[in-house]
């Protein structure tokens, strides 16, 4: 089945912050981290990137391994500049007061997967 | 009655073809594309003999305004929301759907083009048709003008995105260029300490890569090796520069920085050893995984560095034959 980002932030309630018109997106597994240097190595194309990580370089971080989308967790503010430049970027990020293993949890119940998995 | 609900369903201006004088993309687009390509297959429908109770609850969870009815895989009719609110004013919601359908369909075949989609939709003013397949008669999908509209603003954006990548490909210089052998050097000066911008040089390494026409594979590969070779400059040096050669059987990166250079390279090479301050991996850098995290992306890499003097880490990705 074929899961868009917007399904995902109806699911989770998620508050759009940057990236409104992206939401088309499709998902195609999902990543979790806040070593940028692991998401650089595993994530994979298409993925969703769970992160507790707010500045401003996790947006050419995702726009590097054209990352889907961001979630944000535990209810962490981004400046304005980070949200300018996901924009920019077409990097949508989307915020949670969850905290990073809730969202997880969420998302896997609505059957998204680890790349490994996904085979 | 009918009127007002379509106008309050629909909400999108302008799909006329009267309305259109010279020939727009848009029509080319109908003309181009098949009434299948806009339909939606996953068929929602109700039996003769469901009530028209039931008809409401699909309309309602569906999101739908009509429904085909189907009598064992035959399409017998069609409940619109005019019959479905003729229905409601006489109280006949108990009934069953056979009593209450249009059993006239107008219908329309899967490989017609969408312009006649279009004009049918005009002429007649329904919401939806169900869509036949030709050779069998049998029910293949539904198209409502809604499905008209995405399918047609799907195909311009990609051919939008075409464009673009048209108009910025620069693939071309390497045919042009009559030499020997022809070498493309891109040069990025990266900031020490600016670690707000980590990553933003690569990124656009990576449109450029793009448009010279490096397969996508290939650049991925470069650009997730030069973002840490980044994010180590920034991290660690009093700054530097990224250069990337493309040239004719591969991408060499040298990423070159002005000190204080590694004491030991070996160890540096090890995954999970970082010299990098709390407050940087605080940021999730510095997790001591840079280092191997190119060796791994890259087919060659070597690392020339003198304490007190600068690095100089180059790397290469073979393009794909």
């Amino acid at each position: 089945m074929k899961m868009k980002l917007t399904d995902i932030v109806t699911n989770l309630d998620l508050e759009i912050k940057a990236g409104h018109d992206l939401l088309d997106r499709e998902v195609t597994g999902g990543f979790v981290s806040d070593i940028l240097s692991s998401v650089l190595t595993h994530a994979e194309s298409g993925n969703i990137w769970v992160t507790y990580q707010r500045h401003l370089n996790i947006v050419p971080i995702a726009g590097a391994k054209e990352i889907s989308g961001i979630i944000v967790v535990s209810g962490r503010q981004l400046d304005k500049e980070t949200l300018e430049k996901a924009d920019e970027e077409q990097i949508p990020i989307l915020g949670t007061s969850m905290d990073a293993f809730q969202v997880v949890g969420k998302l896997y119940r609505m059957g998204i997967r680890g790349s490994d998995e996904n085979v | 009655m009918g009127g007002y609900i379509k106008e309050v369903s629909w909400g999108v201006p302008n799909m006329s073809t009267k309305a259109k004088v010279s020939p727009t993309k848009t029509q080319e687009l109908a003309y181009e594309f098949k009434v299948k390509d806009a339909m939606t297959a996953e068929i929602i429908s109700v039996s003769p003999k469901n009530t028209m109770d039931d008809v409401r609850k699909l309309l309602q969870n569906e999101r739908i305004s009509g429904l085909p009815v189907l009598d064992r895989g035959k399409l017998v009719g069609i409940i619109s929301i005019d019959n479905f609110i003729d229905c409601i004013m006489s109280g006949r919601i108990d009934e069953i759907v056979e009593n209450n359908m249009t059993t006239k369909v107008e219908s329309l075949y899967s490989d017609e083009p969408l312009i006649h989609a279009i004009s049918k939709f005009d002429k007649l003013g329904y919401g939806r048709f169900p869509v036949l397949e030709h050779e069998t008669g049998k029910l293949v999908g539904v198209i409502t003008k809604g499905d008209i509209i995405k399918c047609l603003l799907q195909k311009l954006e990609i051919n939008y995105h075409m464009e673009e990548i048209q108009r910025y490909r620069a693939s071309h210089i390497f045919e042009d260029i009559k030499s020997d052998k022809t070498t493309l050097t891109l040069n990025y000066k990266i900031k020490g300490g600016d670690y707000k911008h980590a990553g933003e040089q690569s990124g656009y390494l990576k449109v450029n890569l793009l448009r010279l026409g490096i397969s996508p594979p290939v650049a991925r590969r470069v650009i997730v090796a030069s973002c840490e070779a980044e994010m180590n400059i920034i991290i660690f040096s009093k700054g530097g520069e990224i250069s990337a050669r493309v040239e004719e059987d591969r991408i060499r990166v040298n990423a070159i920085d002005n000190g204080p250079g590694i004491e030991d390279i070996k160890k540096a090479m090890q995954p999970g050893f970082s010299t990098a301050p709390d407050w940087v991996r605080e940021m999730g850098f510095g997790a001591g995984m840079g280092l191997p995290n190119i060796e791994n992306c890259a087919d060659e890499m070597k690392i020339d560095s003198k304490p007190g003097e600068g690095t100089n880490l180059e790397f290469s990705v073979f393009m794909e034959r």
